[in-house]
């Protein structure tokens, strides 16, 4: 990848931010009833990533699930430093978008949301070792 | 505002909304009539942080805004039996609300209150059975509002400009037909508006149903059952009963003339038996406490309710109700014969949401498709469900029996 493509397109910025990690594909969760913001585990016994840690992640969700208070869920757990390093989704999610919003203004915490437009593009980064996003409320780059 | 000419506080809620239409994909903005925040709940330090900075940017709500429920009842605290470090907690978040301009009316059926909605308004409506009730009884308009941004609407004034916001979206786009219950009485009038309120929730996700042939006398409140049912089963926002709410006059009316699928046909049996399967004991089981007013009691609740309690009741009843009503009760005089006649009134709070009933080894009755549904479990409490007449049998009785 030279500097020159970084710049990815077919990206929509929810939330701007920069930070870097290992993705991890999840099924959608609940962050409210389905997520412990105080050791950033899945808590729902249902979901195939049942007790595994999310925490420092960057998560590839379709979309979340559940109850408005998973925006609170996930704002408590970027405080506590236990959420994922960001979110790449496929739909747009206001309950993400949200908690990933105030936990910015409140903390100055970064957690970007990005809705990605080409989902074999998602795929692809999603298979990656590490990434660096770097979110702006113009565009991203994304590097692997 | 963006630029702070209404304050900080105002400023920064904007960009949050701006944020939130931008997630949502609203192409602009709408000017919002009425806010009613579910923000009192604590679920964390950050759920306080959040309400403390506008308090302390010197934030007030520039519409007329209710409070949902909160985990204390400011007006009877000694009833509150969970972790004193979350009572505290709890308890600032919602005096912090209130010194941003909220009503203290610490209610989820603000729709009975002086702050009812009226149709056509644009709200930034937050808790689940009120934004159904103000979309499907009433026919203002809110999307599914919740943490956070409900208050942002609140200090901005403003929502975006999408889901329920728009005329098109609230159109049904599914149909369920209840079948020889139109003549049924008050009492089963209730329990049926529960059983179609699970049923649309569980079969129709967050898609808009047309109801037709509830009974003639379902009441107001009885709407109010089926939407919390619908909302607790399910992610309905809105419902049509035909011929009974407003955007609903006929079948045409609330499907906008198209083409739309019945998606179940529902006998007085089949009714019986989804709101059978609430229930965790058989008949017979005794009862520990009964837990009505899931949402809030109303005033024409608590008369019928008198109408049926002659004598005393052998186990505890908890009813919840909004401070406005207890106002009422006390006026009336009916808070003396309620006490009178053995009823724990809660305010501000509801016993699902926290600890309040003392003995919770027996079952609990109730007559609410939403306490039934949340309280297993929030509380890990044996359940069963009747009818208003048949809790109040059961509470005089000891043991779950029907009228």
């Amino acid at each position: 990848m030279t500097p020159s493509d970084v710049r990815t397109t077919g990206v929509d910025v929810l939330v701007p931010g920069q930070c870097c990690g290992k993705p991890m594909q999840i099924e959608p969760l609940s962050f409210w009833g389905g997520f412990d913001s105080s050791d950033g585990r899945v808590i729902d016994r249902f979901h195939p990533a049942h007790t595994i840690s999310l925490t420092g992640h960057i998560l590839f969700m379709a979309h979340a699930r559940g109850s408005s208070s998973g925006a609170s869920v996930l704002a408590e757990a970027i405080r506590l430093r236990t959420a994922p390093a960001a979110f790449c989704l496929l739909q747009r999610d206001a309950i993400i978008a949200i908690g990933a919003m105030v936990a910015q203004r409140l903390y100055a915490l970064p957690c970007p949301v990005l809705v990605f437009r080409d989902a074999d593009r998602w795929s692809d980064l999603a298979t990656q070792n590490r990434l660096r996003i770097d979110a702006t409320p113009d565009g991203v780059d994304i590097e692997a | 505002m963006l630029a702070g000419g209404r304050g900080a506080a105002a400023a920064d809620a904007l960009e949050l909304m701006l944020g939130f239409a931008q997630a949502v994909g609203a192409d602009r903005l709408l000017r919002c009539d009425r806010a009613h925040i579910d923000g009192c709940l604590y679920h964390g330090q950050a759920s306080l942080d959040f309400v403390e900075r506008y308090v302390a940017l010197g934030g007030r709500v520039c519409v007329p805004t209710s409070l949902n429920v909160g985990s204390v009842d400011l007006i009877h605290p000694d009833l509150f039996r969970g972790d004193p470090a979350l009572g505290t907690a709890g308890k600032r978040l919602m005096q912090a609300h209130v010194e941003l301009g909220c009503a203290p009316n610490f209610t989820c059926a603000p729709y009975q209150t002086l702050m009812r909605p009226r149709y056509g308004e644009q709200l930034a409506y937050a808790e689940s059975n009120a934004i159904v009730f103000v979309n499907s009884v009433i026919g203002a308009r809110t999307a599914r509002y919740g943490d956070f941004i409900d208050l942002a609407g609140a200090l901005c004034g403003r929502v975006p400009h999408f889901d329920l916001h728009v005329a098109e979206n609230r159109l049904a786009r599914t149909r369920l037909v209840l079948e020889g219950v139109s003549g049924a009485d008050v009492e089963e009038a209730g329990l049926i508006a529960v059983a179609a309120g699970l049923f649309i929730g569980r079969e129709c996700g967050a898609e808009i149903c047309a109801i037709e042939g509830l009974p003639q006398v379902t009441s107001e409140d009885d709407l109010k059952a089926l939407g919390a049912a619908a909302a607790s089963s399910g992610a309905v926002a809105m419902f049509h009963a035909v011929g009974l709410t407003p955007e609903a006059e006929t079948l045409a009316a609330a499907t906008g003339g198209a083409e739309v699928s019945v998606i179940a046909r529902l006998d007085r049996e089949m009714l019986g038996q989804i709101v059978a399967s609430l229930a965790t004991v058989s008949d017979g089981a005794r009862l520990s406490a009964v837990a009505l007013g899931t949402p809030h009691f109303s005033l024409q609740e608590f008369e019928r309710l008198l109408q049926l309690c002659e004598g005393s009741f052998a186990v505890p009843v908890y009813i919840n109700t909004g401070r406005d009503i207890l106002t009422e009760l006390t006026q009336r005089g009916w808070d003396k014969r309620l006490s009178d006649a053995g009823v724990a009134l809660v305010v501000d709070t509801c016993t699902y949401v926290t600890t309040i009933i003392e003995e919770l080894d027996g079952a609990i009755m109730t007559n609410s498709g939403k306490w039934a549904y949340y309280a297993p479990g929030n509380l890990g409490v044996d359940v069963a469900f009747g009818t208003l007449a048949d809790c109040v049998a059961s509470a005089k009785a000891g043991r779950v029996v029907r009228r």
